[in-house]
């Protein structure tokens, strides 16, 4: 077992970034999540392990340092929220265009615009459906505790190299902020440059005699070349689609009703179906950990068995979208959100069960 | 002459006066006939060929005229989005310290998409080379004003002639670069004449031999002319900039050892 230790959800990421052996941070400060840089640089991995961990002039240029990084072989992350995501979208889809991996962490705050620092998931549609321009995806996960913010940066790191994407882990300024016990990970040894060079052959990282010239970019001018590049992008989001689902059934055997929530929701919503089944509700609560590729069959699975379902979000009604492309309109479906910054209560997310569901 | 070539027993080695750098990829370039790209590509691999870092030689390449750089270039490169090659730099040259990192950036680019990123990474002195093409327009869009633009230049969007004060100023880049104290060594150059391209060599060279005792930021323009965009001949565009440009972007060393060099500007 790993080391224990009592931690801000930001601090996890951080901590976890620089044991999972992660070369370089590169990110602008934005609240809620300060903490992660902040961590970083009293932490001085540069010392610890070697990492570089660099202030950017702003999200625009802390994106971009990201696809510089990564097209060398670079393991390299960084972290923002909202308005800071919403700038990095540009360089996102470049990174997924030239296919390179890196782990994005979204601490979402309320929008839009410069909205609040409170937290929120508005950033559903942003993360999972391709926020900046042209057809991608990328995995996006998301941690509803503090220990979830420090694994989710190591599997992000692992899946970011399996399918060279770049991978969000979609966290909000609650699960940031909240301190919890974690247990840490041991420290995986930073790659060698040599080992970088066998592990990224297409990585631009100097040419050796032996090789032809690397190169990373995105542009193909031909139509034919970039709709190959399409179809390959495809191809992959596809097979993660059938290997990277990942999601959490709580109470969900004898359920006649079930939540469907992720992230902080989800840890509300664990609340409120012990709430609601000691007042005789038999209900069950489905968590996708993974937004994309989201647990369609999984959730339809589940939901084809209940009387209604119930998904709740701090958003004005984001991921009902998939689950109702999931499970179908056979039953009732319906959203119960709060926004701005505002945490709904394990009991108001009971009444509206009762009342939108069950009376409904 | 091509029969002379032909003869082996003229193809000799020992008869070898001059060969283009085989890091040129043996390919036509992308950029219009009299245009400056070429050369200033040539001169920056061999200065590379020369110095033997091919191994250790990482190049940004940019958005705009030269945004196939990486197809001539038979070097390890990486297409940054428009504006954001120094911030590529920034990263690379971080992560990899004994690696020479350049970028090769149009005006558009630099100074006015690219502004925050140039400054930012000049002023941390990133131990970077950044070559700067400028030719007062958009080369690749069609021809479209630039920050660098001359007063009364006419582009496909100053129609009439730059008028200052509806449009601003041209932006001298490299001088306000030169003033931060992370850039050590700033020139501005030119490739029109084979005195201009040896000088324009000799500093690309002594950029990446500063990279090596990790002195700072290395900032080089290359005014060059758009004979394409400035709807001129070659012969006609060269001699425009000498009469237009020179006189607004002087050439010469504007800092040198980390020292700003006196001159009337």
């Amino acid at each position: 077992m790993g080391e224990l230790r009592l931690m801000k959800g930001n601090e996890a990421v951080a901590e976890a970034a620089i044991r999972a052996g992660c070369d370089g941070y590169f990110g602008y400060p934005i609240t809620p999540q300060s903490e992660v840089m902040e961590y970083l640089m009293a932490e001085k991995p540069f010392e610890r392990t070697g990492m570089v961990v660099l202030q950017a002039e702003s999200e625009v240029a802390a994106i971009n340092m990201l696809y510089g990084g990564a097209g060398t072989g670079k393991m390299v992350m960084t972290s923002s929220s909202s308005p800071g995501v919403s700038l990095m979208q540009e360089g996102i889809s470049y990174m997924a265009g030239a296919e390179l991996p890196a782990v994005i962490v979204n601490v979402v705050r309320g929008g839009p615009g410069l909205g609040t620092i409170q937290p929120s998931q508005a950033d559903y549609f942003q993360a999972v459906k391709g926020g900046g321009h042209g057809d991608y995806k990328m995995l996006v996960l998301a941690p509803a505790s503090v220990q979830e913010m420090c694994d989710h940066v190591k599997l992000g790191f692992e899946k970011a190299y399996e399918y060279r994407t770049p991978v969000m882990i979609l966290s909000d300024g609650a699960i940031g902020q909240m301190m919890e016990k974690v247990v840490l990970f041991d420290q995986i040894p930073r790659r060698t440059d040599d080992e970088i060079i066998k592990q990224c052959p297409w990585a631009s990282n100097g040419r050796p005699k032996t090789r032809n010239h690397n190169i990373i970019t995105s542009l193909d001018l031909d139509p034919a070349g970039q709709e190959r590049v399409n179809l390959k992008l495809q191809a992959k989001y596809k097979v993660m689609e059938q290997k990277e689902v990942l999601y959490e059934e709580i109470q969900c055997e004898d359920a006649e009703y079930l939540f469907v929530a992720f992230g902080l929701s989800a840890r509300i919503c664990q609340k409120a179906t012990d709430l609601a089944r000691a007042k005789g509700i038999k209900v069950g609560l489905f968590r996708p950990i993974t937004l994309f590729p989201f647990p369609s069959i999984e959730v339809s699975n589940v939901g084809n068995r209940v009387k209604g379902i119930l998904v709740v979000e701090m958003n004005a009604g984001q991921m009902i979208e998939d689950v109702k492309l999931s499970v179908g309109c056979k039953i009732k479906i319906e959203h119960f959100g709060r926004f701005g910054g505002i945490i709904p209560s394990p009991d108001e997310v009971v009444r509206a069960l009762e009342q939108k569901i069950i009376g409904g | 002459m091509e029969e002379l070539f032909a003869k082996p027993e003229i193809r000799k080695p020992e008869n070898i006066v001059y060969k283009k750098t085989d890091l040129m990829v043996d390919r036509p370039l992308s950029y219009c006939p009299g245009c400056g790209h070429g050369t200033a590509h040539r001169m920056l691999m061999e200065v590379i060929e020369e110095m033997d870092i091919t191994e250790k030689t990482i190049g940004v390449s940019p958005v705009g005229c030269s945004v196939l750089a990486y197809d001539f270039l038979n070097i390890d490169m990486l297409g940054a989005a428009h504006g954001r090659a120094p911030a590529l730099a920034t990263a690379i040259k971080r992560m990899w310290p004994n690696h020479f990192v350049f970028t090769y950036q149009g005006d558009g680019d630099l100074a006015a998409i690219g502004t925050a990123e140039t400054i930012h990474a000049c002023n941390r002195g990133e131990n970077i080379t950044i070559i700067f093409i400028n030719n007062g327009i958009y080369g690749m869009t069609g021809g479209q004003m630039a920050p660098t633009t001359l007063p009364g230049m006419r582009s496909s969007t100053s129609p009439y002639g730059r008028d200052v004060p509806t449009m601003g100023h041209p932006l001298k880049m490299t001088e306000l670069v030169a003033h931060l104290p992370g850039v050590y060594y700033v020139t501005r150059q030119s490739v029109h004449t084979p005195n201009n391209v040896r000088k324009t060599k000799k500093a690309i060279r002594k950029a990446f031999e500063l990279q090596k005792e990790n002195k700072g930021l290395s900032f080089i323009e290359i005014v060059s002319n758009c004979n394409s965009g400035w709807k001129m001949t070659p012969v006609q565009s060269n001699k425009w900039m000498e009469e237009n440009m020179f006189p607004f972007y002087q050439l010469g060393d504007i800092k040198v050892d980390g020292k700003l060099i006196e001159v009337a500007r």
